[in-house]
């Protein structure tokens, strides 16, 4: 039914509560979404807006508080921790602000952490290379600068050919040069791979590439609008 | 390797210096365990070995004479197997460039030459003596070893006053006399005793006893009913003087060896328990970190779908690694100890050989207990990990919840700087971890008090046994009971200043259903000499009527103050008798009972006989006094007080030094390993604060007292509660080596105790420096930019 549709994700009235410490934190307020197959879609919003929050309940990293989601015909609400673990080990890759590389594993292993485990994965060496970071194969993250540690991240993101990359702020940490990138290798797997992709940023220029801009505040979707004319990543600046 | 596995040892290398301080404490667990265990499996196969090939007997009866032919009836007893009689005695020896008294237990050989049927002696070195020749001699090994002895040296032996020299002919080792020890001694005395094998014909013209026997021992056939032979064969003795037989359970070497064993198996129990918890609670606090410093790392892994299992199992296999090197290093160091210890017991235990080996069980053991330990500590945190929700883990923790502390919370907050608010605030907000350090650490601080125990004990009870009940300077034993008047004789020789009759008598104890076989010593109302005491340490004089027992006797016996005792004799006229229980005496060494001289030959009705003396000696040359004693017919051996307690400490000393060396080591490693990690973790969690510190203008001391201000709290609030465990493991260890044989006094002397509390100090301040060079080396820049 959502094939016909072409909805890969389809979410209806999800809220999010949390504690932090003793605070009781409303991440998100009753969020309704679709997303296509192949959609570059960007996220805007300001801090605290449940940009994050809805990212991870879409990746099956966090459970909505109240709602549903739906992938592929499959409820992820309610699906036990397995079947979440299942999910993303098939279909969703990830890329996070931090970059998050395992400080202990070269570039290579960094990817073959993940490539070991996926079912029709390319060669650590064909993702990085697709990232273009042959020549830095046996470097520890602590050897290479923030822009190679994310391409590392991206390419430990796709290397499983996910139907799914989730980008929480990949651009956060990096300066223009970098960060355009960094966007320009989401934007090529998200072209040759058809591969679903989310961005989350807070940079509004970053939304010029997308096919799809959604903008989230105080945990809720306050505007969805589809850019009629995308500029390629290497073109961005801000 | 998987990318996985790969991460595992590079945190692992990353993490060395605890790593290895685990391990190491984990060695010490393995170490103990594989020694005690290879040691015990070593001793009992040696065992086992030694008296199959050498048919130690099942069944041991002595008696004053009895005609050979009874052999024969003895043999149709139901069960018995084979009977192999002999003749006995005692003997004082003069060993040259040695001048003093030396007793010797001399045992025939069979009459027509050959090795005897049961209790076969292995050959050292040269032969059996010729059956034809009447001087000629095997001397037991550790006797010979003692003086240098080899075949063809002589020794001069007074058998039942008759002196004559005997020639060496060989060496031997018996495994009845695997534990060479004089009955009734608490150490074996090398030097003072020995054990020699003569042709019987030499003996019966010593003993002036042709075609009889005074010793037997039966082989059983196999589910023979023991007690029932034991029954029929005092029965057949008893007009023969019987003394009671016994089974090879209350044989005295075997009784020691066996004591040995029991001992080996508590160690064995004891040792690696506290290791291995202790390990386990330091992997458990090392991985509860690293997980927390990991936290975003499995939030990937978890994102990228690993599963939980897979992930908390990446930690266990951290933990396991550690446990593998603890393993590797516990086994050799185990098996090193062992082949150390094994040297010690061969001193004591006389084996044709002790082969020491590391069995495939006792390593097999030791691996599977160090692994087994590593995944206990590590399964908290591993579960942890796995169920650490994989977004949250995206996020930094909360800020821990502090509070004020239980002191300021009492009114103490201005007495209080800050850094040492800071200090009991992080100990008050982790208590369980703060409480499993201070116990750790009290657990080291007990094992090196435990090292120290054995000598504490030792020196109470020899001091309990040979200083304050005893001040005689000789005990001479007689061949047979003996008029009084032999005292008055003892008492004219040169040298003698004053002489108190003794009177022993074995007996069998019983009351309701529980019986023991011991002796009865008769003292004379005015003794000084000897004087048994009670728990207090004072003097205690048997009464006219009753008999005093050794307390951990009348628990034996379940016996009380006032309740009638039967004594059955098991010599002279074998009378049955029934004597009220006078009060109990304090005695660390044997079980026995006490009775007023003239009270015990009233009872025993066999006249005013005495068994041996006791000597006190003025001052001067002895030699002249050995001579003279060597030369009175009735005069079956002579033992000096002083020389024993000599002998214990040369005995004793050596072992001594060996385990409170390693118990002192082993609780170094676990104090090191305990204050190592303290100190690294804490520097892991609040390096940021302690930077932030630095940058504030606090200095590198003043940042280090706070660090260390947490570990010296902990280390103090240690040592007491150490000083009770130690105690307490002491108790343990006393309880599970208590024994008929001798009970160990829980004494620790409070130089044990300085002893454990400076090395616990030393140690402390030996770690405490290895972790300040970390402290000069923190990042205050990077620490303060990178996210927590």
């Amino acid at each position: 039914m959502n094939k016909a549709t072409g909805a890969v994700f389809r979410a209806r009235g999800l809220t999010k509560i949390y504690r932090m410490g003793d605070v009781e934190v409303h991440a998100l307020r009753g969020v309704d979404l679709e997303l296509r197959r192949g959609e570059l879609v960007v996220l805007l919003g300001p801090s605290g807006s449940g940009k994050s929050t809805l990212l991870n309940i879409l990746g099956g990293l966090d459970a909505p508080s109240g709602g549903d989601v739906w992938y592929e015909g499959h409820e992820l609400t309610g699906a036990d921790d397995r079947a979440l673990t299942l999910f993303r080990r098939e279909h969703v890759g990830f890329i996070f602000q931090f970059y998050n590389l395992i400080p202990s594993l070269t570039a290579r292993e960094n990817v073959a952490i993940v490539t070991e485990i996926a079912a029709n994965p390319m060669t650590p060496e064909e993702a990085l290379a697709n990232v273009g970071l042959s020549e830095r194969l046996d470097h520890f993250p602590a050897q290479m600068s923030g822009g190679e540690q994310q391409r590392v991240a991206i390419a430990r993101a796709i290397a499983k050919r996910p139907s799914v990359l989730l980008c929480d702020e990949p651009t956060g940490a990096l300066d223009s040069a970098t960060g355009v990138r960094v966007l320009d290798a989401i934007e090529r797997v998200n072209e040759t791979l058809g591969t679903t992709t989310i961005v989350i940023t807070h940079n509004v220029d970053i939304a010029r590439m997308a096919h799809r801009v959604l903008h989230m505040a105080d945990g809720r979707i306050a505007s969805s609008e589809t850019n009629q004319a995308r500029v390629p990543a290497l073109e961005l600046r801000w | 390797m998987t990318a996985l596995q790969t991460k595992a040892w590079r945190d692992l290398v990353h993490l060395r210096g605890q790593a290895l301080a685990i391990a190491f404490v984990i060695a010490g667990g393995i170490a103990t365990l594989v020694m005690a265990q290879s040691t015990y499996q070593s001793l009992e196969g040696t065992r086992a070995r030694f008296y199959a090939d050498y048919a130690l007997a099942d069944v041991w009866a002595s008696a004053k004479r009895s005609p050979d032919a009874l052999a024969e009836r003895i043999a149709a007893i139901p069960g018995v197997q084979t009977v192999q009689t002999r003749l006995m005695a005692s003997a004082t020896l003069t060993v040259a460039n040695f001048d003093e008294p030396v007793r010797a237990q001399i045992l025939s050989l069979p009459k027509y030459g050959g090795q005897p049927q049961l209790n076969k002696l292995y050959l050292r070195s040269g032969r059996l003596p010729d059956p034809e020749a009447m001087r000629e001699t095997l001397v037991s090994e550790a006797f010979a070893e003692a003086h240098g002895l080899r075949p063809g040296d002589h020794l001069e032996a007074t058998i039942y006053g008759h002196r004559q020299r005997l020639d060496i002919v060989g060496i031997a080792i018996s495994p009845e006399f695997v534990y060479q020890i004089q009955p009734g001694a608490t150490f074996p005395d090398f030097l003072r005793f020995g054990i020699l094998w003569m042709n019987t014909r030499a003996l019966e013209a010593a003993l002036d006893m042709t075609d009889a026997f005074n010793s037997v021992t039966l082989r059983l056939r196999p589910g023979a009913d023991t007690a029932a032979v034991l029954d029929a064969l005092d029965a057949m003795l008893a007009r023969y003087g019987g003394l009671g037989a016994y089974a090879r359970k209350d044989q005295l070497s075997n009784r020691f060896l066996s004591e040995e064993l029991r001992q080996l198996a508590t160690m064995a129990r004891l040792f690696p328990t506290i290791f291995l918890g202790v390990a386990a609670f330091l992997l458990n606090v090392v991985l509860a970190r690293l997980i927390g410093l990991q936290r975003d790392q499995i939030a990937i892994l978890k994102a990228f779908g690993y599963s939980d299992r897979t992930i908390a199992w990446h930690y266990v296999q951290i933990a396991l690694l550690i446990a593998a090197v603890g393993a590797v290093v516990g086994v050799a160091g185990g098996a090193w100890l062992g082949s150390l210890l094994a040297g010690v017991y061969r001193d004591f235990y006389r084996f044709p050989f002790l082969d020491y080996h590391l069995s495939p069980a006792a390593l097999a053991t030791g691996v599977a207990v160090a692994f087994a330990a590593a995944a206990i500590g590590a399964l908290q945190s591993a579960l942890r990990s796995a169920r650490l929700p994989p977004a949250e883990a995206m996020r930094p923790p909360a800020p821990e919840r502090y509070r004020p502390a239980l002191f300021e919370r009492l009114g103490l907050r201005r007495v209080l700087s800050q850094p040492a608010r800071m200090v009991l605030r992080y100990l008050e907000r982790k208590p369980w971890k703060s409480l499993l350090s201070i116990v750790g650490l009290a657990l080291a601080g007990a094992i090196m008090m435990v090292g120290r125990f054995q000598g504490d004990a030792l020196e109470v009870m020899i001091d309990s046994q040979l200083r304050v009940a005893q001040h005689q300077d000789l005990s001479v034993d007689f061949i047979e009971p003996t008029s009084r008047q032999a005292t008055d004789e003892l008492r004219a020789l040169p040298g003698v200043r004053r002489a108190e009759p003794v009177r022993s008598v074995s007996v069998r104890l019983r009351f309701a259903n529980y019986s023991y076989r011991t002796g009865i010593v008769g003292l004379s109302r005015n003794a000084t000499l000897r004087q048994p005491v009670d728990v207090a340490g004072r003097p205690i004089v048997a009464p006219s009527h009753g008999i005093l027992l050794t307390d951990y006797l009348g628990k034996l016996l379940h016996i009380g103050v006032g309740d009638r005792l039967q004594v059955e004799v098991l010599e002279g006229r074998q009378a049955h008798v029934e004597v009220p229980v006078a009060g109990f005496v304090t005695e660390y060494i044997g079980a026995q009972g006490y009775m007023d001289l003239d009270a015990l030959n009233r009872l025993l009705g066999d006249g005013d006989v005495i068994s041996g003396a006791l000597l006190a000696l003025d001052p001067g040359e002895r030699a002249p006094l050995y001579d003279k004693l060597d030369e009175r017919p009735r005069v079956a051996g002579v033992s000096s007080r002083e020389a024993q307690i000599r002998n214990f400490y040369g005995t004793m000393g050596e072992s001594l030094l060996f385990f409170t060396f390693i118990a002192g080591v082993l609780g170094a490693v676990i104090n090191f390993g305990v204050v190592y990690n303290s100190a690294r973790i804490a520097l892991s969690e609040r390096g940021r604060e302690l930077a932030s510190l630095r940058v504030l203008g606090f200095t590198q001391g003043e940042v280090s007292r706070i660090l260390f201000g947490e570990i010296g709290l902990l280390v103090a609030a240690s040592i007491p509660l150490g000083f009770v465990a130690g105690w307490v493991l002491s108790w343990v260890m006393a309880t599970g080596f208590e024994s008929d044989l001798f009970r160990v006094p829980v004494t620790l002397r409070s130089s044990t105790y300085a002893f454990a509390a400076v090395t616990m100090a030393a140690s402390t301040l030996l770690s405490a420096l290895i972790v300040r060079r970390r402290i000069r080396g923190l990042d205050l820049i990077g620490v303060l930019k990178t996210r927590e």
